[in-house]
């Protein structure tokens, strides 16, 4: 009963009944899918169109078409793989950590009496709900010198006193926008890996037990193999999600101290710079990140997501 | 799994981790309700908790100087995100259930699509709407951020809700008209039911979404008029030009989480399976 199978058929095969299925189907689906092409391709294609053009809008008639150098521009300057390093630095550090941390929460949801599943739940969702910038705050308040409780607190760790400025330099600005997009985003992958773990058949655990096999050694030979789809997407999904990070770099530090990631590079030049063709680069050139992240992740881990959609 | 197994030493462990987990997804939320409660003496106080507790930060964005700032844009927020959630889950609805229940070629399509519009990084698309908007004047407009949220919303809507859709025993229908219903009938009374549930979680999520977005409400928006309220939240000022705007960030912050605690409380089943149901499907 799928759209292949009727396929399969042959043309000629195909009855009226089916032909008025077909175009139901397109009437039905098509207003949605038209909507997505054209608040997604058709942007990026204008922003392709715009790279092209040395255009600043406080200057506009010296607008001028300069093929691709706004990518050569982009491409020499050390910005752009400053502001690329910085990203992958937070993308790879969030993703690893996220990946340990849910699996770690998933494995207490799952395992969590049922009397405090549902409390659990509840409180998971909580930072997944929460509106980013509103824990971009929370997280840069608890930090800040002048605000902030955490100096006075931890205050008995090396390294960390009454006057730590944590926003004064890279590596403590970029710990806390990790910490804060860790807990906000943690649930999310926690919650994947969950519906994964239900997937793992309850007898295979219990063979292996018998088997003398021990907690550690089930983990790793029964439980991850048989939930690595569950775990591939959960990871796909995290890691381009934080390659777009901007919300907390935003409300932190503004890419003070070299802290800038590609969206708000892109963000910097176009907004406040008001340099639409340089901006228009770096967003196609942010697209084409993503685009390389995906390709990726499905030709090296072989992440099937049809498969993983629901769709076969 | 079969909790009498369990002897009494495990369980007191796995109560341990479930409070350890509960306060990591409470810890800040915590301290940000603390935070506005403080008087503005008090948020330098270094401390957790105020030392007394007041209502001067609510009072302030409410009903005084912070005022026009937040209730303006805690309605366009309120307006912008239901109306971009009730656009996407229509549209999403109809996308669905042709996808559920029809045989037509470009399902795969329509959902790798979907797929490719999740993953789009926004502000590509935040550039070059920033200029189109400008000139065709929806800069600064409500229908100017409507437009860009279904690119948030409209993906996860169709995924969520064709998982959703795709487990509802549509021959019920059928049997239902065997019965002497009319399809009309067979429809509103077999159907619609068991559909409401699927079509609600997927509203819940999408508008959670639209009422988190930032980049698209600080890039395409320059006043009151549109602004929604976590781009106004990065342009609060003091009370004075001394003071620092943090108890009343904390006061609107709280403000808005509000809502998404009221929805997570009442609906925690049926946002996590909608979440999974849409994304890890075996």
């Amino acid at each position: 009963m799928s759209a292949t199978d009727a396929a399969n058929g042959g043309k000629a095969l195909i009855s009226d009944r089916a032909r008025a299925e077909r175009r139901l189907g397109w009437w039905l689906a098509g207003p949605a899918f038209v909507v997505m092409l054209l608040v997604t391709a058709y942007p990026i294609a204008q922003a392709f169109y715009e790279s092209l053009f040395k255009f600043r809008l406080t200057d506009p008639d010296a607008r001028e078409f300069t093929w691709l150098n706004n990518y050569v521009v982009v491409l020499t300057d050390g910005v752009w793989w400053r502001a690329v390093g910085v990203t992958v630095l937070i993308t790879v550090i969030t993703v690893a950590v996220e990946a340990v941390l849910g699996f770690a929460l998933a494995l207490v949801m799952h395992r969590a009496l049922t009397t405090l599943r549902p409390i659990l739940r509840t409180a998971i969702l909580i930072p997944y709900a929460i509106i980013t910038v509103v824990s971009a705050f929370a997280w840069f308040y608890a930090f800040s010198i002048d605000s902030g409780f955490v100096n006075s607190w931890f205050s008995w760790l090396p390294g960390i006193s009454e006057n730590t400025n944590w926003f004064g330099e890279f590596g403590t600005s970029v710990f806390v926008i990790i910490a804060s997009e860790i807990w906000k985003t943690t649930p999310f992958i926690s919650l994947l890996l969950l519906a994964g773990l239900a997937q793992v058949p309850e007898d295979l655990q219990e063979a292996a037990k018998v088997d003398g096999a021990t907690w550690w050694q089930r983990l790793y030979k029964v439980t991850i193999p048989n939930m690595k789809a569950a775990i591939m997407v959960a990871l796909l999904f995290r890691t381009l999600d934080a390659f777009r990070i901007f919300d907390n770099v935003f409300i932190m530090t503004q890419g003070a101290n070299n802290t800038e990631v590609v969206s708000f590079l892109a963000y910097r030049q176009t907004i406040s710079r008001l340099e639409i063709g340089l901006g228009s680069a770096v967003s196609v050139l942010l697209f084409l990140c993503v685009v390389l992240i995906s390709i990726l992740f499905i030709k090296l881990f072989k992440v099937d997501l049809a498969s993983a959609r629901g769709e076969r | 799994m079969d909790e009498q197994q369990l002897s009494r030493g495990t369980k007191a462990w796995w109560w341990v981790a479930g409070v350890v987990v509960i306060v990591y997804a409470l810890f800040p939320v915590a301290w940000i309700v603390s935070l506005s409660f403080k008087t503005p003496s008090d948020l330098a106080n270094l401390q957790f908790l105020p030392t007394n507790w007041v209502w001067d930060n609510y009072d302030n964005i409410l009903a005084g100087d912070a005022q026009d700032l937040f209730l303006s844009a805690l309605r366009n927020s309120i307006g912008i995100s239901l109306i971009a959630t009730f656009i996407s889950v229509v549209l999403a609805t109809f996308c669905a259930y042709a996808i559920a229940r029809l045989d037509f070629p470009g399902k795969r399509l329509i959902l790798t699509t979907a797929l490719a519009v999740a993953i789009f990084p926004v502000i590509s698309i935040v550039t070059p709407l920033f200029n189109l908007w400008r000139n065709i004047g929806l800069y600064d407009t409500w229908p100017g951020l409507i437009i860009p949220y279904l690119s948030l919303t409209l993906p996860i809507s169709i995924w969520t809700l064709s998982a959703f859709f795709r487990q509802i025993p549509w021959e019920l229908e059928q049997a239902a008209q065997v019965d002497g219903a009319t399809t009309w009938q067979a429809f509103r009374k077999v159907i619609v039911p068991l559909a409401t549930p699927g079509v609600f979680t997927t509203a819940i999520i999408s508008f959670f979404i639209a009422w988190n977005d930032f980049v698209y409400g600080i890039s395409l928006t320059s006043t009151e008029a549109a602004r929604p309220v976590p781009a106004a939240l990065a342009f609060f000022t003091g009370a004075s030009q001394f003071e620092e705007p943090t108890g009343a960030i904390a006061a609107a912050a709280v403000v808005v989480t509000i809502p998404v605690v009221i929805l997570v409380l009442l609906f925690q089943r049926r946002i996590v399976s909608g979440l999974t149901q849409g994304a890890v499907k075996g």
